[in-house]
């Protein structure tokens, strides 16, 4: 789909990507049928509450340095700013920089919603500009403001003529995608398409798509050895940082979901290559990325030697906790980007995977094609069952009542403990770095046996709560909900 | 009219579903946009018997905004009803029904004789914050559930206090009130966290008055309770913290439900020299810190302003600076409030303003002269100011990110010494 970066809104994820949120079959299944075209996704009669797309756009856009994201809606919408601020404040200060970036709500209220507020919101945009002297400015709609019909578009097109710094509206009405991940799609697109300025040079830099950068020091050493830069987003880069990306020698991320949008942007339009492999975790993911990095910067003498150097580190002390793991069982619930690239390490490390699932899933990406974990789990005939599920709880206990595994891996707040509450053992797979190359993978393995060999704690809880579910869903098919011909219910 | 949101200090109305989760067995059933509930439920300790992700949510999409949500909200109840084990159901609305036009009270009402109980809380964010929210839903309860009752057990008083999950403190504080008024040789009745539940809910209208020790969060709910049932209520502003306030507190509600005076008054004596025993020990750390200084500003809601207000400045000798009210108390409670900062020992005067905006309390704070090392009472946000000015900073009202509260408590007098351990813990990391 052709990326077009004269409009401030964009479509939402199901709309572009044919993603999903309701399914239940297999990896073969879906991939095969994303790959023909067949699969439709289902609906729900019955959810529970998930998550908002404003989350993942303002925390993106408001991590950035020195910048000023302005909400206009009610109290609620703006109050993650408290969270925020406080990982805003703490990941700058690992990294020993400042970042005075704010975050600052409109509190509408009923007036506002019969009369609008288009004037209060020009005004707070001025006011902030003044307070703070911001390097950009992000106006972003809710649900609210974008019913009454505010236009958004028009106040920062006005404020433009006022404020020397870039102004960027970005749209994230709550109602239109029940993905999330669309957040992360508004935040590139309004960076790629109000910060981004076209190349001057070429430069030796990577755009590293991430969350919070904690192994960015480790990364910098790593790739000192191929001679190339790498340059974290959002959280922490400069303004200038983003200005520069599309002189980049290549674009990466940590993960498919998060980087999708950014990567094929950077490439459509300023012919920045987009590294598009299975991730970096484990041992396969690890050196398939580090070696197509090599082939599109030209580097891979330089790759291929590292890869030697770590493996003979790494990989015996892999293989010696592997035969600890062997016969594990996991079922697994993160983002798509995650779930099957983590399937796929623990499969690597001799644990089976029962069910996995995904919080969407996105048929094809923005280049057109199905996302490469699923393929290379098709090629390497790695199958299980799958569901997917934008963090419907209920569905999550129900599979591991059924499997009871050994081991519940995880990576949305307020998902693991369901788990431990069931009596299975849970990791909480949060940072993105976790099963990072060699060296984490490692750690992860370790993590692994660790958390199934002291199950003190939730075997001490599980004893002693009641679960909140009846009977009566426990007995029920996983799929009890689900509406075929209503994708988007 | 939209205002600038500066440092946030409050969430929408539907975050008072916390005040629903803090209801043991009873669940929030959100009709709202899919996300609401995870950013609501920006807090700490909310993964009890129902977290967020429980929450039964109509997940509003574009569909449901054009052609109205209501039959989603139908199943969604019905579901609920069959999935979660509760006791009791308060569908509450977010924005986006209130705006199109949804009739959730119609479609509640269509569960009038289901199994367990369901019932309606209008919590349309653009409505007004989550204090008053927590308004509304107790006003749910009180309409969906109570009746009045000719029946009264002797002595049994219902308290309200703190906004549950607003205010960090609520539980810790809510239990030391239930046994302060239980030393009085009253029977406490509350219906928040563990152990109480639905079944003192139906204990309300049994009650012989109703406690409200807050400023003026639930004033409107008490008022309509005294209407509704029948039941009177004793409204004292101030949260009692320390020995001068808790002292005052018990001979006000011992007074107020008839308790024996010299009873009252035996207990007084009894708690102040207990207190007192600690004061003395620890009275030479409070006079030589070198760094204390004598002024000092809290940046909260109303209800912990004023408790520590009087605490600061009546039990521990303090002079207040400017302190700052940011919970948008609604007009026309704030003459009042403004009166009881007044009402000081020595006949000083704290000069209290309402003021949403963090940025405008944070130019304040720079510009006064403390005298010494400002001493700053607010939320994470005050961390940055506190360091600017090399004051004193001490967590205590929401966000207190950083700092991690699960059952500790400043009311009464052992939430007094807890308060002045918390404070000069802070202090004690500096020596000049």
């Amino acid at each position: 789909m052709a990326i077009n970066l004269d409009n401030s809104n964009i479509g939402t994820r199901e709309n572009r990507l044919g993603s999903i949120t309701g399914y239940v079959g297999s990896v073969s299944d879906i991939t095969t049928q994303s790959e023909c075209g067949t699969l439709r996704g289902c609906g729900r009669c019955f959810s529970q509450s998930s998550s908002c797309l404003s989350g993942c756009a303002l925390s993106q856009l408001g991590g950035i340095r020195d910048v000023a994201v302005i909400h206009h809606g009610p109290s609620g919408c703006s109050c993650t700013a408290t969270t925020q601020y406080q990982t805003t404040k703490q990941v700058a200060k690992k990294r020993g920089v400042v970042n005075n970036s704010v975050y600052i709500g409109t509190d509408m209220d009923e007036n506002d919603t019969i009369f609008g507020a288009a004037d209060k919101l020009h005004d707070i945009i001025l006011e902030v500009n003044r307070r703070y002297k911001p390097k950009a400015i992000f106006v972003s709609s809710s649900c609210t403001s974008g019913i009454i019909g505010e236009d958004i578009d028009s106040v920062v097109e006005e404020v433009r003529a006022e404020v020397d710094v870039p102004v960027i509206a970005a749209h994230c009405e709550g109602f239109k995608s029940r993905i999330w991940a669309t957040g992360f799609d508004i935040s590139d697109h309004a960076v790629v398409s109000g910060i981004v300025k076209p190349p001057k040079e070429k430069r030796n830099t990577i755009n590293f798509k991430n969350f919070y950068e904690s192994a960015r020091p480790e990364i910098i050493e790593m790739f000192k050895n191929f001679d190339l830069e790498p340059v974290f987003l959002y959280a922490n880069a400069t303004v200038e940082e983003l200005e520069h990306m599309s002189e980049a020698a290549a674009t990466t991320c940590i993960c498919g979901v998060l980087g999708n949008y950014l990567g094929n942007a950077l490439e459509e339009k300023y012919g920045v290559p987009y590294i598009r492999t299975i991730n970096q975790s484990g041992i396969a993911g690890f050196e398939t990325w580090l070696r197509e990095i090599g082939r599109v910067t030209d580097r891979s003498d330089k790759i291929e030697k590292y890869i030697a150097e770590q493996r003979a580190i790494y990989i015996p002390q892999i293989e010696e906790v592997k035969k600890e793991l062997k016969g594990l069982r996991a079922v697994l619930g993160m983002g798509p980007g995650y779930t099957f690239e983590v399937s796929r390490v623990l499969n690597e490390l001799g644990i089976e995977v029962v069910w996995a699932l995904a919080w969407h899933y996105d048929k094809k990406y923005e280049n057109n094609d199905v996302p490469p974990t699923m393929e290379y789990l098709l090629k390497n005939n790695i199958d299980f069952e799958i569901s997917v599920s934008d963090q419907q709880n209920y569905e999550v206990m129900n599979i591991l009542n059924r499997f009871k595994p050994d081991l519940y891996l995880s990576r949305h707040p307020g998902s693991t403990v369901w788990a431990i509450k069931q009596g299975v053992p849970a990791l909480y797979v949060a940072d993105e770095y976790m099963i990072f190359g060699y060296k984490h993978t490692l750690e992860f393995a370790k993590t692994i046996l660790n958390t199934i060999r002291n199950r003190s704690f939730e075997q001490n809880l599980a004893k002693r709560v009641k679960l909140p579910y009846t009977d009566w869903w426990y007995d029920q098919d996983l799929g009890e909900f689900l509406q075929e011909g209503k994708a988007n219910g | 009219m939209a205002k600038i949101l500066d440092k946030q200090r409050y969430r929408c109305a539907m975050a008072a579903m916390q005040s629903v989760q803090a209801i043991d067995r009873a669940i929030p059933v959100l009709h709202s946009g899919p996300g609401c509930a995870q950013k609501l439920a920006n807090s700490s300790g909310s993964s009890g018997y129902f977290s967020p992700n429980i929450f039964p949510c109509t997940s509003i999409n574009e569909k449901d905004v054009v052609f109205g949500g209501v039959n989603k909200l139908r199943t969604t109840i019905e579901n609920a009803l069959k999935v979660i084990d509760a006791d009791l159901y308060v569908v509450m609305t977010g924005c986006i029904p209130e705006i199109v036009g949804d009739n959730t009270e119609e479609i509640v009402e269509e569960f009038a004789d289901a199994e367990k109980p369901v019932i309606y809380a209008s919590t349309a964010g653009f409505k007004g914050n989550n204090y008053k929210g927590h308004e509304q839903v107790v006003d749910a309860i009180i309409e969906g559930l109570l009746e009045k009752s000719d029946e009264k057990t002797d002595g049994l008083v219902n308290i309200w206090a703190d906004v549950p999950y607003q205010n960090e403190f609520w539980l810790g504080n809510l239990r030391e009130l239930e046994k302060l008024v239980a030393e009085l040789g009253l029977i406490p009745n509350t219906i928040f966290g563990y152990g109480r539940g639905i079944e003192n809910i139906y204990k309300i209208p049994k009650a012989q008055f109703n406690l409200l020790v807050s400023p003026w969060v639930g004033l409107k709910n008490v008022k309509k309770m005294e209407k509704k049932l029948g039941i009177p209520y004793l409204h004292y502003p101030t949260l009692p913290i320390g020995a001068f306030e808790t002292s005052k507190f018990l001979r006000t509600v011992g007074e107020f439900a008839g308790v024996d005076k010299n009873k009252v008054e035996r207990l007084i004596e009894e708690k102040e020299k207990y207190y007192y025993y600690y004061i003395e020990r620890f009275a030479d750390l409070f006079l030589e810190t070198r760094v204390m200084s004598k002024q000092f500003s809290v940046v909260s809601d109303a209800q912990y302003a004023l408790g520590i207000t009087k605490f600061l400045v009546n039990d521990v000798g303090l002079f207040p600076a400017r302190q700052f009210i940011v919970d948008d108390t609604p007009r026309e409670f704030r003459k009042s409030i403004k009166e009881y900062f007044e009402e000081l020992n020595y006949g000083i005067k704290a000069e209290a303003v309402f003021e949403t905006d963090g940025y405008k309390i944070h130019e304040e704070i720079k510009k006064h002269d403390y005298t010494g090392y400002p001493l700053i009472l607010g939320s994470y946000w005050e961390k940055a100011v506190a360091e600017e000015t090399n004051g004193h900073f001490l967590s205590v009202s929401w966000p207190c990110n950083e700092r991690l509260i699960m059952n500790s408590f400043y009311v009464g007098y052992d939430g007094g010494l807890k308060l002045i351990e918390d404070i000069y813990s802070v202090a004690k990391t500096r020596f000049n």
